[in-house]
Order: structure tokens, then sequence, then C-alpha cells
């Protein structure tokens, strides 16, 4: 196990240097100079050379690249270049931004999605089947976009119920977040239902259902007591993957609904020129991917003795 | 299976046959569009803000500045239709070709495109996608390369699972035995039996092609000019706050019937092609 998990991490090395690698010629090597995207057209030389001194882009690639892998071993990404504020702090609170909209639809909708497929699935091929998978086809052809544009018309604007857009630190945020997370929950709906649904459906044709079955269990108690405990594995495997992407927030609703999350703080740096903050949350967001992928083999080994670490 | 017989598959279902329509139709619009005989959706053709009436320029009523809210949707389905055919074209041989050397070659060529794949997936999408749009620029050309850069990672994958299932058979056998070299084994013998993984895989690009420029646009990382779905959106939702739906709803309803033609259409083409189904 012990030697698993490690020879696991040493073999994520390579992949991270090579995430560190691709950042940084996309950033330093091939990307426009923010220096010149900072100043403007008009900036004097000794303006230029002033501030890429102070930026550190007046040594050579190799020696940026060699300064980069440092920060990432360190985890101390520097400064913004554009507030000047340390990155740590600034990258700290919007991932618990980001965290307060993402996280709750993501728990109370795993809950409510896995209820809903199960109730599907006990009447699978039934009117209630056919009708919610007709819904949830058209729910996906839409965009996401459209799910937050229309609900934020009807229930913020027109009725009033939540309050139209804005985030305040605190207990407060509740009254702001619970439209972006109405809009997160009705939008995960349709693909993790559907998930879910053929994974029960595939736990369905097993020998130890039909077993269950001709011992003369209920459909309910097949359901519950049979089946969903083997489907247990891929959806909570499948889940854990998934988190990292809550840290890294909803660039669509941080956007639509102005909330400073790691989303919002990105795309800012992505039209200021911020290369630091770029950086640093590209690879963090590597690194989260790469943890998590491995956690989920483990669970997913620990759940599921028919699978051996090798 | 042959060209007739996928054909002859798509076309059996009555509601995948209108689907195939619609997706023909937007391409009869896309190369209308490129070819110069959309209208132009810049020009005025009515009074700011005027509900739809029955006229071909004014279908969906007309924008503040007096535009054809139809012209303009029209215009917006060239450029995704094209977003998400470059891309598909970008990807789907640079995936089956780096799959079939990884599969065929094993070794350090194998080593090296395995580890390409392990960077790429472990790098979210989005910030991959904006680091791209960072270094490239904002347009429809660097949106391409983009999404290309973060789509060809799955179709390379299974192409290598299969070709490692291909390489030992008879066929490939006897090939080598007859002198093939491998270039020939790959793309002669082998090939032919994985193109169906290309095509499956293609429709599932071209998907999500539309719906992330639609996204990305509305970001502020995609298309820059007047013609996106993305902007048309941004646009039409300042729009709903003094109750003018016209934007907004034609431009959802056109986003709706691609999509939508998309999914079941790739669906059709899964039950059809993919052999672990049905």
């Amino acid at each position: 196990m012990t030697a698993f998990v490690l020879r696991r991490l040493l073999l994520t090395l390579p992949t991270i240097l090579g995430v560190a690698l691709l950042t940084f010629l996309l950033f330093n090597a091939f990307g426009p100079d923010p220096v010149r995207v900072a100043l403007g057209q008009h900036a004097t030389p000794e303006a230029i050379a002033n501030l890429r001194r102070l930026w550190g882009l007046d040594q050579s690639l190799p020696a940026q690249f060699l300064g980069f892998l440092q920060q990432i071993v360190t985890f101390d990404y520097g400064k913004s270049f554009v507030t000047g504020e340390d990155l740590g702090t600034q990258l700290k609170d919007g991932a618990l931004v980001s965290l307060s909209v993402t996280a709750p639809p993501f728990f109370v909708g795993g809950a409510v999605n896995v209820a809903l497929a199960l109730f599907i699935a006990r009447w699978r091929e039934g009117l209630t089947d056919k009708v919610s998978r007709a819904l949830f086809i058209a729910g996906m052809s839409i965009s996401g976009l459209v799910y937050v544009l229309v609900l934020q018309y009807l229930l913020a604007y027109k009725l009033g119920l939540f309050p139209i857009s804005g985030y305040v630190r605190g207990p407060g945020a509740v009254a702001y977040l619970a439209l972006p997370w109405l809009i997160l929950l009705l939008i995960s709906m349709g693909p993790d239902i559907r998930l879910y649904r053929t994974l029960f459906l595939d736990e369905a044709g097993a020998d130890y259902v039909r077993t269950a079955r001709s011992k003369g269990a209920t459909e309910g108690r097949v359901l519950l007591r049979h089946v969903l405990p083997n489907a247990w594995i891929p959806i909570i495997t499948n889940n854990v993957t998934s988190i990292p992407f809550l840290i890294l927030g909803s660039f669509l609703m941080e956007r639509f609904f102005s909330i400073p999350g790691i989303g919002s703080l990105t795309i800012d740096a992505l039209s200021r020129g911020d290369l630091p903050i770029l950086k640093a949350v590209t690879v963090l967001g590597a690194m989260a991917l790469v943890l998590f992928n491995l956690l989920s083999d483990l669970l997913y080994a620990w759940a599921d003795p028919r699978v051996r670490l090798s | 299976m042959t060209w007739q017989s996928l054909l002859r598959a798509l076309w059996r279902g009555p509601q995948s046959r209108v689907c195939l329509l619609v997706l023909a139709m937007f391409a009869a619009i896309a190369i209308a569009g490129h070819t110069g005989f959309l209208p132009d959706h810049e020009a005025n053709v009515g009074g700011s803000q005027d509900l739809p009436s029955w006229h071909w320029a004014t279908l969906l009523g007309t924008d503040v500045l007096g535009r054809s809210v139809f012209f303009r949707v029209l215009a917006g389905a060239q450029t995704a239709v094209t977003i998400g055919f470059i891309t598909t074209v970008l990807v789907i041989p640079f995936g089956t070709a780096l799959g079939l050397a990884a599969g065929y070659f094993g070794g350090w060529v194998d080593a090296f495109i395995t580890w390409l794949y392990s960077v790429v997936v472990s790098i979210p999408d989005i910030l991959l996608i904006t680091a791209i749009s960072y270094s490239l620029g904002r347009g429809i050309e660097s949106m391409c390369v983009a999404l290309a850069a973060t789509s060809w990672v799955g179709i390379m994958r299974l192409v290598r699972g299969e070709v490692l299932k291909h390489k030992g058979k008879e066929y490939v056998l006897a090939a080598r035995v007859l002198g093939a070299g491998p270039g020939r084994i790959m793309f002669g013998e082998i090939l032919p039996n994985v193109t169906h993984v290309g095509i499956v895989t293609s429709s599932l690009v071209l998907l999500g092609a539309v719906k992330a420029e639609v996204i990305l646009t509305y970001l502020g990382i995609g298309v820059q000019d007047g013609a996106s779905w993305g902007l048309l959106i941004s646009g039409a939702s300042q729009d709903l706050t003094n109750d003018i739906w016209w934007p907004l709803a034609g431009t959802v309803s056109a986003m709706f019937l691609l999509i939508y033609s998309l999914s079941v259409v790739g669906d059709s083409l899964r039950d059809a092609l993919d052999p672990r189904v049905g």
C-alpha cells in the first residue's frame, strides 16, 4: 500500500514538471509581453526596463523557468504584478469563496440526484423514466448560460426573491449565494442523474440481484440494500475526482454574479496580463487534479477488494 | 460498416432523420456565410428594438441599433459551426495519429505520447484554454487551437487502446510477414479497423466545441467581434431587464436546435458503430 502510494506520487513528478514547462512556455515564452500590456504603447524605454527588472523578466528564459520551479516546490508564488499583493493570501481567499459557491450544491446535489436516480431506476422504462429522459436530454441541450440568465431574470429581477448579484464576506453571503446554488444544482441534475441511472441499471442485471429477487425481496429492497451499496463505488470515485473543480470554482457563476472567487481572479488576471496569478492557478489546479485522481484510485481499491494495487 | 449502411442507420429513426436535416441546414448556413450569401448582420433593417414580425429580416425583431436579430443569429450560427468544424478537423487526425503511433511502436514513443497526454489531462480544461488564449490572442483561430489542445486526449487514448488489441491479431502478423512496413501496417491495416472510434469521437468533439464557444466567448476568453452566440446572449441579458425577450429567445432556440440535433445524431452514431452498445 505505502509502496504503491509512493510509486504513484513519484510517477506524478514528470507530469507536474511537464505542466510547469507547458504553463511557462505558454505564458512567458509565447505570450504577449506583460510589461507592454501594463504600460501601454507610449511607455518610455526606461520605465519598461525598470518594470521588467522589478518583475524578474530581465533574466534569461531558463533562469526564469528555474525560478518558477522553485516557486512550485516552495508553494510561494510571489506577488501579483498588478496589485503587488502576496499571492498566497489572495489564492486562499479566492479558493474559500469559490468553495462557498460550489460545495453546498455539490453535496446537496449528490444526495438529491442519487435519490432521484434510484426513483427513476425503480420504475425504469415506465412513464417517469421516459418523460425524465426526454426532459434531461432537452435540458442538457440548453447552454448553462441560459439557465443563469433566465433564472436570474425570473427569480431575482421579476420576483425579487434573491439579490441580483454581488457578494459579502461572512454569513451574509448566503443571501447572495442562494441563487447560484440553485442554478448549479439544476445544471448538475441532467448529466448526474443519467449517469447514476446507468450505474444502477448496470448492477441491476447482475446475478446477486436475481438471487435477491428469487428469495422474495421487494424491488425497493433490492435497489436499496443490494444495488445501491455496489453502485456507491463508482459514484464516490467519480465525485472525488471533481473536488478540484469545486476549489477552482464555477467561472460562469462567479463572472455572472460578481463573486470574487478563483474564477473571477483568473479572468481578471487574464485581461491585465497578471502572469503570476495565471501561472499559480494553472499549476495548483493541475496538482490538485493529480492528487485527487490518486485519492480516487486508492478509494476504489479500498472499497472493492477485487481491485489490486499493482 | 460501409458509409452507405452508416447513413442508412442514421436515416432510420424519424427523430434522427429530422436532426440530420437540421445539421445539414446549419452546415448550409455556415457555407453560405463563408461564400458571402448571408445577409449583412450589421446593416439597419428597422427601428430600435422592433417586435418580431412576418418579414424575413425582422422574423426575430431588431436590436437596440435596429439590426436584424435573425441575421445576427445566423452569423452566430456560422461562427459556432465553423469553430466546431475546424476544431474537429484538427483533433481527429492529430489524436488518431498519436494514438496509432503510441499503440503500435510502444517503448519510448509510447512513453512520450502518454506523458504528453498526462500533462494535458492534468490541467483543468478552462485553465489550459485561458493559457492558450493569453498566448495566441483572442479570436476564432486561437479558440479552435485551444479547444483542439484540450480535446485530442480522448481519441488518442481510445485509438491507442484499440491498436494494442489489434497489434497481435493474425491479419497484422500476415501483413508483416508479407513485408509491410510500420506505416503501411498502421495506416493501411489497423486504421480502417479503428475509424469507428474517430467517427463517434468527432460527434462528441463537435458538440463540446459548440457548447464551449458560447460560454468562453461570454467569459471574454473567446471570439471578440460581433458574430457569436455568446456575445448575442450577453447583450440579450441587458435587454431582458427592459422586457425585450426576442434576442434571447431567438439565440437560445437556434442554439438548442443545433446542440439537440448534434446530441441525437451523435447517439445514433454511437448505437450504430459502438460494438459495446446494443
